[in-house]
């Protein structure tokens, strides 16, 4: 194995278990502001209950994403010291406020959130936990806007030596691919939170147990559910494809599998790539619709892997192509999953209908998958390039760390975080089985 | 000029890191042979449980500062560094980790166990720190490129080719573990009563001489290692200020610590580790790493120093947000002020 893709291994299953958290968190803030917002409004002490309830699983949660996160900072420079000392004036930018502008502000106040009790007022519990949302979506921010300058690198120039100099701030932070993936991504953290929020309620349901928080849960999910499950498509998802066309060509058409230019270009619901022959074994094809996705007409050409040199495709192409196929067919079924859900919810039948409580409790995974797949598809079709068109993933590694000391820390991660999510599962499940209203008791007996 | 001041931005984030930090460190060593009973361990976490996340944000938002504003530096020293940054990053995660969860374990036998690993990670963490800072004053072996790899150790003498661990860098892991314990005896003094309150106040008497052995032994050591180190302070003799500030500091921990004031006594505690820090960075001032190999070798402020413009937009968002983020702390403070209710349960 060679350093090089030691080090890709090393950051891509570091981020990748990382990235696991952030999307709860994330979703769970929005969806928390909102329980608390109606108990604060209607003066519900069942609601209050349920947002408290959540906010105990969103400290474990958080806790597990802030661990994990760390070591994502410190790689830039232990992994990827030379693409670092190159853009450190670019990257570090956006990173650096993201710890200045949202980790102080997160942390402050999930500190007072948690810990507050009945030092704070309610309207100050409010507060936090606006805060605390706003926190992490600031956050996930300054991260996408540093994770869009590699895909689609604006508003710099270079110094002498080389290095990238921000030339505009504002055009930095304002990239529109930027702006795009995020409001793409951060629709689909709220997949994640409403999927987990509607799974529980529906164990509760199925389990007979903590029925009142039950139908909180699964009303707010699947109302935020339905919401972000159409969002994340359309406008969002679309725009963003339409986007990636036509600044990494190569890599949408890895993406949809095509390998040879057409006008009037098909779209690839099923079949696999065989980059030997260059086609798609078994496809199953509906014809001309890519051209109509992405150009708006039916009869545009769509460049084929055919229009760019073999050292410019995606390295490991047959993955990108599942990955983008597994996202864009999990957000299919989540739509309609959604829709039917909400359809019950709105006849007021939701609650007894077994069968879709069960599909919501079993598909809680799904939306984890679709956002990992997502991000690998992200990354793997901005491959071989580490700043699109400029750096290479080749020169951006740190050279002088050998491939046995990277082995070394990477099986180490490995077992930590075999460990952590071993710990993770153990400690929510306990959350849930208490449920919130066994944790009502609890409280109640403290405060005699 | 700007290098200048970034080079202090970042100096003032790592005592940041290392006065807020420090005090959740101690305490987390502290914890293992202080605590007699379950009561007063969850006074002694619930101390840091609101802040320590917060305490750790200094770190990722001084790692960034240093990112931006000296890139070189930081693909530098944190690929050569590569090994012990790996450790501290275990560390941390199982620091976080242990800490947080024992508020949800219920079984004494885990609990124990995760008591365990929080405190031995803390020891760990303050070594590792006190060994990187006096790295960096060694040096390391920096080829023209500026890069380096270092190995854990080699035969234990600071030379051209050093290991991460040697006797000298030894003594800096030293000299942090006893400052850093002391430091969180002093913070258990304000939050925490009764017995346990007292007891944390007795033992910073042998804390505190041994800091100030280790403190002596650590000065004549890195004179010896770095005669460089001297330059700045001869050239403005004024700077001795600094030094004199790390007695003086000393001084009141003891004076206040005996009279009761705890709060002074850990302010005097976090003076000290302001001035043993300044005081390191203006010892190798204007380098940022100094090289074994030879002081072309060196990474200076100038080499490492990111565009003009990119300082420049730097500073004023810096300076905002970091207006932002310490009214954050100051509030987050107040709000927790006092002494920790032993009965409250977290969350
Ligand atoms: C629950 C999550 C989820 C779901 C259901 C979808 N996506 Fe997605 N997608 C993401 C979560 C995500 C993501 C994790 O948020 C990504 C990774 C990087 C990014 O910016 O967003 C992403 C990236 C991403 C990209 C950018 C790839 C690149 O940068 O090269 C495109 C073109 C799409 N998505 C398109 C879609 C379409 C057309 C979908 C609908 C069928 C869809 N996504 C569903
Ligand atoms: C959480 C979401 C993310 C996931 C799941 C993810 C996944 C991946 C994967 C799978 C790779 C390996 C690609 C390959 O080598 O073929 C990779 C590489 C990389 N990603 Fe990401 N990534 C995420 C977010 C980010 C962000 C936000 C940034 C930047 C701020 C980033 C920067 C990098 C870098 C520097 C590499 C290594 C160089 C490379 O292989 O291109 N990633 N990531
Ligand atoms: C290379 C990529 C990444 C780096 C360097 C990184 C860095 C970090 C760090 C250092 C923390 C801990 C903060 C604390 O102490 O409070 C953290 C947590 C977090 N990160 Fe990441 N992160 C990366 C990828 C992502 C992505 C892709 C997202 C989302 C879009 C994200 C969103 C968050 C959020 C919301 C938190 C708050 C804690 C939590 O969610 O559990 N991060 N990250």
């Amino acid at each position: 194995m060679t350093a090089e893709l030691i080090h890709r291994l090393h950051f891509a299953f570091t981020v990748t278990f990382h990235y696991l958290f952030p999307q709860l968190t994330m979703g769970l803030a929005l969806l928390i502001v909102v329980l608390k917002t109606v108990a604060l409004r209607s003066g519900d002490e069942q609601w209050d209950q349920a947002a408290r309830f959540w906010g105990k699983i969103f400290g474990i949660n958080f806790v597990f994403g802030v661990v994990t996160g760390i070591p994502m900072e410190f790689e830039f420079g232990t992994n990827w010291a030379h693409f670092s000392q190159l853009s450190g004036g670019v990257i570090g930018q956006p990173l650096a406020m993201e710890g200045v502008f949202s980790f102080f502000l997160e942390s402050a106040f999930l500190g007072l959130f948690l810990y507050g009790g009945n030092r704070l007022s309610k309207k100050m519990r409010w507060f936090s936990a606006v805060m605390v949302w706003l926190g992490s979506w600031i956050s996930g921010f300054f991260i996408i806007v540093t994770d869009a300058w590699m895909q689609h690198p604006v508003a710099y120039s270079r110094l002498p030596d080389g290095r990238f100099e921000v030339q505009s701030f504002w055009q930095l932070l304002m990239n529109p691919w930027g702006l795009l993936q995020y409001a793409h991504n951060m629709t689909g953290a709220v997949i994640t939170g409403s999927f987990v929020m509607a799974a529980v309620g529906a164990f509760y349901l199925l389990d007979g147990s903590n029925a009142i928080f039950g139908r909180i849960f699964l009303k707010v999910g699947v109302i935020a559910g339905l919401i972000s499950c159409i969002l994340v498509i359309f406008p969002t998802g679309d725009l963003h494809g339409k986007y990636v066309a036509r600044n990494q060509p190569a890599a949408i058409a890895a993406m949809e599998g095509l390998f040879k230019t057409e006008t009037g270009a098909g779209i690839i619901l099923m079949g696999q790539p065989n980059e030997e022959t260059g086609e798609i074994d078994n496809p199953i094809v509906v014809n001309d619709v890519l051209s109509f996705l992405i150009y708006g007409t039916t009869k545009a050409e769509v460049k084929g892997l055919d229009q760019f040199p073999r050292e410019d495709w995606p390295t490991t192409l047959p993955l990108l192509y599942y990955a983008y196929h597994i996202m864009a067919g999990l957000g299919t079924y989540f739509v309609l999953l959604m829709i039917g859900a909400a359809f019950l919810l709105w006849r007021g039948k939701l609650y007894h209908t077994r069968w879709v409580l069960w599909l919501l409790l079993i598909s809680f995974p799904l939306p984890y998958i679709a956002n990992t797949a997502g991000w690998m598809t992200a990354e793997i079709g901005r491959q071989p390039w580490l700043i699109y068109g400029l750096m290479r993933t080749s020169q951006g590694f740190s050279a002088n760390v050998s491939a046995g000391n990277g082995l070394f820390t990477l099986l180490g991660f490995m077992g930590l975080y075999a460990l952590l999510g071993l710990l993770f599962t153990v400690l929510v499940y306990r959350e849930i089985s208490n449920g919130p209203e066994k944790q009502t008791k609890i409280v109640a007996a403290h405060a005699d | 000029m700007m290098g200048f001041l970034w080079f202090w931005l970042v100096a003032v984030m790592i005592v940041g890191y290392v006065v807020f930090d420090g005090f959740d460190l101690g305490v987390g060593i502290l914890h293992l042979f202080l605590v007699r009973k379950e009561s007063e361990r969850r006074a002694t976490l619930g101390s840091i449980g609101p802040v320590w996340d917060g305490n750790e944000v200094w770190l990722l938002a001084g790692g960034g500062t240093l990112y931006f504003a000296f890139p070189l530096l930081y693909a530098s020293a944190f690929s050569g560094f590569y090994l012990p940054l790996m450790i501290v990053l275990w560390l941390l995660i199982l620091r976080g980790v242990s800490l947080e969860l024992r508020n949800h374990i219920d079984v004494g036998v885990w609990r124990s166990l995760l008591d365990g690993v929080f405190g031995f990670a803390s020891a760990l963490l303050a070594i590792f720190y006190g060994a990187a800072l006096a790295n960096v004053l060694r040096g390391v072996p920096l080829n023209p490129d500026g890069y380096f790899f270092l190995p854990l150790w080699t035969n234990w003498q600071p030379g051209v080719h050093p290991g991460i661990l040697d006797w000298y860098t030894v003594i800096g892991g030293l000299v942090a573990l006893v400052a850093l314990t002391l430091h969180g005896a002093l913070w258990l003094t304000i939050k925490v009563s009764g017995d346990l309150e007292q007891r944390a106040r007795k033992l910073v008497t042998p804390l505190w001489f041994g800091l100030i052995a280790l403190t002596i032994v650590s000065l004549i050591a890195t004179i010896a290692v770095r005669p460089e180190s001297l330059h700045n302070y001869n050239t403005y003799p004024v700077s001795y200020i600094v030094p004199i500030g790390v007695v003086v500091s000393l001084f009141l921990i003891w004076q206040w610590n005996r009279a009761g004031k705890a709060v002074k006594a850990f302010l005097a505690s976090s003076f000290y580790l302001f001035f043993m820090l300044a005081g390191a960075c203006w010892g190798v001032y204007p380098v940022l790493l100094p090289a074994t190999t030879g002081d072309a070798n060196n990474i200076t402020l100038t080499r490492a120093l990111s565009g003009p413009h990119t300082l420049s937009v730097g500073l004023i968002w810096w300076t905002f947000g970091m207006i932002l983020a310490v009214s954050y702390v100051v509030f987050v403070y107040s709000r927790f002020k006092g002494k920790v209710d032993a009965g409250a349960s977290a969350h």
